[in-house]
């Protein structure tokens, strides 16, 4: 906004906190997740987060300049819809898996519901759920050079000792940002600091998995268990970076905590329950849907104003 | 209301009112059935024989049904043609029986027939409503011969069945999924008002088209349908006031219709 003549009442607030900015430094606690799943998975995965970031903001271009609307590039949020999104992509997928979900989250989840702001939810998630419908056999592909066989989460679901270690630092098959955990909670540590992201949601989603795990996860109080659980998946990048999305979150306090409570709820139904191993990218999407719903239910009532407990 | 000639009822029914993309009715088989384009075709000859087959015997008997149980006897002669087409594709296209399964039945209740009888057919003369039913049948058909094909090419890369796509393309096999139906129907929608869109620009006035009266019903002002909407509602006791509301389909067809559909959605 250069509109530095526009005259208007007080009071006048100035921040330095602009949408560019938030992004940018969203971009930036992603880069050791996806640094170390370029060092995990070599070349194959920078290409894919290339083109796909790539495509995201070319997609985003074209709209807008289709539309004759304003070209809204510069503020970042398409690179973070390509980045989430390609973290999100197993690193043996062929190029053009990230080509065809960049145009579907931008074009179908974003753009057509108004650009950012609009989306009801979160456009890296909703392509990264049509690619897994879509093409199932190679988004669960997680053979590469370095890894072959089940990730982790798929042992531990079939029986078998995982190392935990190894899941901690990230050196297990999976999607391209997802493995190493120590990578995303330092991301997500830089975010915090800076107050782009609290806990609430991430820590009341995390909080409600584990206690949904010790009563329903069929091992009690395994610590090894929950470790596993924790570190494997995309849990931490969907908590720290999804479910923390300013758009598709509720804005409320009260209604905050609710999402993350419901988040955890139905990641632990999908873990346990569900015949996949995975389940945050459908958890969060389905919270997503739920936002305006838990946004009625939490609305703040004006002092003075309601009814017979006020 | 001037004489209906058929060309003029079969265009109506294929491009102007396409029950499909503009009247938005009938939902549940277009998104249902559509899988493929040969299943799409199907679904959409069925729903047009009993269309126009039921369109026609509810136009012969407009003046025998009373009007308070005019609804359930639309249904029994509706019902009637079903059952008759559901037992011959039984016999005679098995495959395309078990294709489209519980829609057959469920063509019935396919708000566009019913919509066609109360709009349409309970107000004109035999050969009109024979045609209007054809006329929307086939509108009807290509639509959802258009989604199927869509859907079977980007889904299953095959077109009636033949593989027409290159060996490298690999299915996105969510077309031929729920989502995919909407995802198809959305865009087929957004491309035709897109053409409308167009065409309007070029100052072909639309509206005048959509009442069938050919007079614009924005400026119309005592000599079309809305004269004859005051004169029907005054003549008439407050308790029928109701049903005036829904008899006026053909004049509006679309607020009417859609009113209609959420009792009788399928």
């Amino acid at each position: 906004m250069s509109d530095l003549m526009k005259v208007s009442s007080n009071p006048h607030i100035r921040s330095k906190v602009t949408t560019s900015n938030i992004m940018l430094a969203v971009v930036i606690a992603l880069l050791p997740a996806a640094g170390f799943g370029i060092y995990n998975f070599g070349l194959d995965a920078l290409i894919l987060i290339l083109v796909t970031v790539a495509t995201c903001v070319l997609t985003e271009l074209t709209y807008e300049k289709a539309m004759h609307k304003k070209v809204t590039i510069g503020d970042f949020s398409a690179v973070v819809t390509g980045l989430l999104l390609a973290l999100n992509l197993p690193s043996s997928a062929p190029w053009w898996i990230g080509v065809i979900g960049g145009i579907f989250a931008i074009l179908v989840v974003k753009m057509l519901f108004g650009g950012l702001g609009q989306n009801f939810m979160n456009p890296a998630l909703g392509a990264r759920c049509f690619l897994l419908i879509s093409y199932t056999s190679i988004m669960c592909n997680f053979d590469c050079d370095a890894y072959t066989g089940a990730t982790p989460l798929a042992s531990l679901k079939a029986g078998e000792s995982v190392n935990i270690l190894d899941m901690v630092i990230g050196k297990t098959g999976g999607t391209i940002g997802e493995t190493s955990m120590i990578a995303i909670v330092i991301g997500a540590c830089f975010l915090i600091l800076l107050g782009i992201i609290d806990l609430k949601i991430s820590g009341s989603y995390i909080v409600t998995f584990v206690v949904f795990l010790v009563l329903f996860g069929g091992h009690g109080f395994d610590p090894a268990f929950i470790a596993a659980h924790l570190a494997g998946g995309g849990l931490m990048l969907g908590a720290f970076f999804m479910a923390t999305d300013y758009v598709t979150r509720p804005v409320t306090k009260r209604g905050q905590y609710l999402y993350g409570v419901l988040l955890g709820i139905l990641t632990g139904i999908f873990r346990i329950f569900g015949p996949s191993a995975e389940g945050v990218s459908y958890a969060i999407i389905l919270g997503n849907l739920l936002v305006p719903l838990i946004e009625k239910v939490t609305m703040p009532r004006a002092f003075g104003k309601g009814g017979e407990r006020a | 209301m001037k004489q209906n000639n058929i060309s003029e009822r079969l265009i109506n029914g294929i491009i102007k009112e396409n029950p499909t993309f503009v009247l938005m009715l009938g939902m549940c088989p277009t998104l249902a059935v559509t899988t493929s384009a040969v299943n799409g075709l199907g679904m959409g000859l069925t729903t047009m024989v009993v269309l126009a087959l039921s369109n026609m015997f509810i136009s012969l008997l407009r003046k025998i049904i009373p009007d308070k149980v005019r609804i359930p006897a639309f249904i029994v002669i509706i019902a009637s043609f079903v059952t008759v087409v559901e037992l011959l594709l039984k016999a005679f296209i098995p495959f395309l029986y078990d294709a489209l399964g519980l829609y057959i039945p469920l063509i019935v209740v396919n708000c566009i027939i019913l919509g066609r009888a109360e709009a349409y057919a309970s107000k004109n003369d035999v050969v009109s409503s024979l045609f209007d039913g054809v006329g929307m049948g086939l509108g009807f058909t290509a639509a959802l011969t258009i989604i199927g094909a869509v859907r079977e090419l980007l889904g299953a890369g095959e077109l009636f069945g033949f593989g027409v796509m290159p060996e490298s393309y690999v299915p996105c096999s969510i077309f031929v999924l729920a989502p995919g139906a909407f995802f198809v129907l959305a865009a087929l929608t957004a491309i035709q008002n897109k053409v409308k869109l167009a065409g309007e620009k070029k100052g072909r006035d639309m509206s005048k088209i959509q009442s069938g009266c050919n007079s614009d019903c924005m400026n119309c002002k005592e000599t079309g349908c809305s004269k004859k909407f005051l004169d029907v509602s005054a003549g008439k006791e407050k308790d029928d006031l109701e049903v005036i509301e829904i008899t006026d389909g053909d004049e509006f067809p679309e607020q009417a219709v859609e009113e209609k559909e959420e009792e009788t959605n399928d």
